[in-house]
């Protein structure tokens, strides 16, 4: 038993896990507010990773600019994003809607893949040094500012849907919509904002991966793995979705670690998610924080 | 109903016989039959560049229809059956190669092979449905397409696996031409399968679990053995086609059956129309043409300075992928009941002209 190369595996799985956290956390937050399935999430973080990039290499902005402006892009694309495409989708049934967040990824993905072009581009270098020694292991520093990065979305977060009054109309949203309603709160906006923040906090997500793995469609496969997340840990619940993304991403990479150390299989890696997947749906389909429907005739 | 009110004058049933008929006058079943003689006389008048289009329409239609009565009429959702396809044209292959049994009769028995995996896959639609489904057939997509290329003794790995041509009572067909035939033979044999299946007690049952699950329930269908037989009827259709792809192509890959098909699939019987056979022709039809009509449109345009830049000839496979996304969107946007709605109101339209109303 290797265990060094185990505990870095863990580690890593650890880091990506909980970026895994936040992008399962923004499709959580669409679900939740607006009852909609967004299969394009992968394609925000490949949106905001480009688009950043446009802004940092193409016009040759300093980084903290290049950022804002990005976070202000992802914002307004999420806003018009849901006025143009999902706002008429409202009251149609499932396979409609989820169809329409399927039909929006193909198309992000090859006009990305159109104007940026299919090879992985790199971000110009943001940190002086490129790992520190931690623990005596060698750590990337994008690694480590990732992970504060997803810990510091995380918290912010919890502040929104705690104490802010946005964050407390969505949640009445997501409660009900008639009550909400009556109570004065904007449907509208709410279902507006909750994009524009998932689409913002992806966008992030991108652009930090983006620094450690560089910029290429390959993202938006994220946005697949985030499924296994969610299920895991329950598709309304926020908790679960973190608690789901760190899981899966430590499965991940101990299926990385039996499998280069005892099966050799090749990509045992990439699959082992969506077995989970199939399993907990046969045995606990609302997973481990989720609601669980109850239906009256 | 706009289809009720299009019967000829004095046209009345008396028996329930007569309502389930599959062609609603004599007029229109006429008019099914000439057309399946005029399709049939394609290989002579035009090129073999419609002919091999013909042959794509063919084994994607008979796909596209499995899975049109999976999702239209039933009710399930499911994001794999492109990998379904490919398990087809993989296993038709297999059985081909390893049995010996006539290419003709391999082809249905991978489409029962696929049916019972199409089964294991649909265990989890006893206990789930809509969007959880949604996610485990997405779950199936991927597991399947790892095994295509992990499972050497069934696919040939990454080298793929040869498939034989069909013979039919020793006359071998490699070309177009022949094959177009066996093509056509497939899709009106499959295509009135489907149709009659709706007609019997468990194509109800399929539409009755759609409708209202509960209530269906109640009157005593029994919800798991449907959702299980719609999933097998389905997969049973994406293996035939399959095996025909395989079979026409001469070679299966383990690539090409990846996540964009089963979404192409979809987006055939969403545009086509769900729930509508005739549809699912009609849908097709639209998918495979629109990547060919969109390039000769490129080409047309070329005189044009914009349009022969590097930009739009290199980017010419991404604004065809665009097109197929963006025709999913606008057509469940503004028409959710897809092409098949469509014909009806231009019929409804020209059948009451000039007095509309």
């Amino acid at each position: 038993m290797n265990f060094e190369l185990l505990f870095q595996l863990l580690l890593n799985g650890l880091i990506v896990g909980t970026l895994y956290g936040v992008v399962a956390m923004c499709f959580v937050l669409i679900y939740k507010s607006t009852q909609i399935v967004n299969f394009a999430q992968g394609e925000f973080l490949l949106i905001g990773a480009w688009v950043c990039y446009a802004f940092l290499v193409e016009m040759q902005m300093p980084f903290w600019l290049g950022f804002l402006f990005t976070l202000l892009f992802m914002m307004a694309f999420g806003v018009v994003l849901q006025m143009v495409v999902l706002r008429p989708m409202i009251g149609e049934p499932i396979i409609s809607v989820i169809m329409v967040t399927i039909g929006l990824s193909i198309f992000f993905q090859a006009a990305t893949k159109w104007i940026f072009g299919a090879t992985t581009a790199t971000y110009p270098q943001v940190f002086e040094t490129r790992s520190v020694n931690l623990l005596g292991m060698q750590i990337e520093t994008a690694y480590i500012m990732s992970f504060v990065i997803s810990l510091f979305i995380m918290a912010g977060f919890y502040w929104f849907f705690k104490y802010s009054k946005l964050g407390l109309a969505m949640r009445a949203t997501a409660f009900d919509q008639q009550v909400a309603q009556s109570l004065g709160i904007s449907v509208k906006t709410v279902f507006a904002m909750s994009w524009a923040i998932s689409a913002l906090v992806s966008g992030v997500a991108g652009i930090v991966i983006g620094m450690v793995n560089g910029v290429s469609s390959a993202l938006s496969v994220i946005g697949i793995k985030v499924f296994p997340a969610v299920i895991l840990g329950g598709l309304d619940s926020i908790v679960g979705a973190i608690v789901g993304g760190v899981i899966i991403g430590l499965l991940e990479n101990t299926a990385e670690f039996v499998d280069g150390q005892y099966l050799h299989w090749g990509n045992l890696f990439s699959i082992a998610p969506f077995y989970v997947l199939i399993i907990i749906l046969c045995i606990k389909p609302y997973g481990l924080f989720g609601t669980k429907d109850i239906e009256r005739i | 109903m706009a289809g009720f009110s299009l019967r000829p004058c004095g046209d009345f049933r008396t028996t329930y016989r007569q309502d389930t008929r599959i062609f609603d006058t004599t007029y229109i079943r006429n008019a099914a039959i000439l057309g399946i003689f005029a399709v049939a006389m394609i290989p002579f008048v035009l090129d073999g560049y419609y002919v091999n289009l013909f042959i794509q329409i063919s084994y994607f239609a008979i796909a596209a229809l499995g899975l049109n009565i999976l999702v239209g009429f039933t009710g399930q959702i499911s994001l794999g059956h492109a990998a379904f396809f490919g398990f087809g044209a993989f296993a038709s292959a297999w059985i081909n190669n390893t049995t010996g049994i006539p290419v003709l009769l391999s082809i249905p028995l991978a489409g029962l092979m696929t049916a019972a995996v199409g089964m294991l896959f649909g265990l989890p639609a006893a206990r789930i449905k809509g969007l959880y489904l949604a996610i485990a057939t997405l779950a199936a997509q991927f597991i399947l397409e790892d095994f295509f290329a992990r499972a050497e003794w069934f696919t040939g790995g990454s080298y793929g696996a040869a498939a034989n041509p069909i013979n039919v009572f020793g006359y071998e067909i490699y070309d177009d031409f022949s094959f177009f035939y066996v093509a056509l033979f497939f899709l009106v044999v499959m295509y009135l399968l489907g149709t009659n299946l709706m007609r019997t007690r468990d194509g109800r049952a399929f539409v009755a679990v759609r409708d209202h699950y509960l209530s269906a329930e109640i009157m005593g269908i029994n919800l798991t053995k449907y959702r299980l037989m719609s999933f097998a009827i389905s997969s049973f259709y994406a293996g035939v086609g399959g095996a025909m792809y395989g079979h026409y192509l001469g070679f299966v890959s383990a690539e090409g059956f990846t996540i964009l098909l089963s979404i192409q699939f979809l987006g055939m019987i969403i545009i086509g129309g769900l729930g509508s056979v005739k549809g699912t022709l009609m849908g097709t039809v639209f998918m495979v043409l629109l990547p060919e009509v969109m390039e000769s449109g490129v080409s047309a345009l070329s005189i044009f300075e914009w349009a022969s830049s590097t930009a739009v000839i290199d980017g010419l496979a991404y604004i065809k992928e665009m097109a197929i996304g963006l025709a999913i969107i606008l057509f469940l946007i503004f028409e959710p009941d897809g092409l098949a709605h469509r014909w009806q109101q231009i019929r409804a339209y020209w059948k009451l002209y000039p007095f509309s109303y």
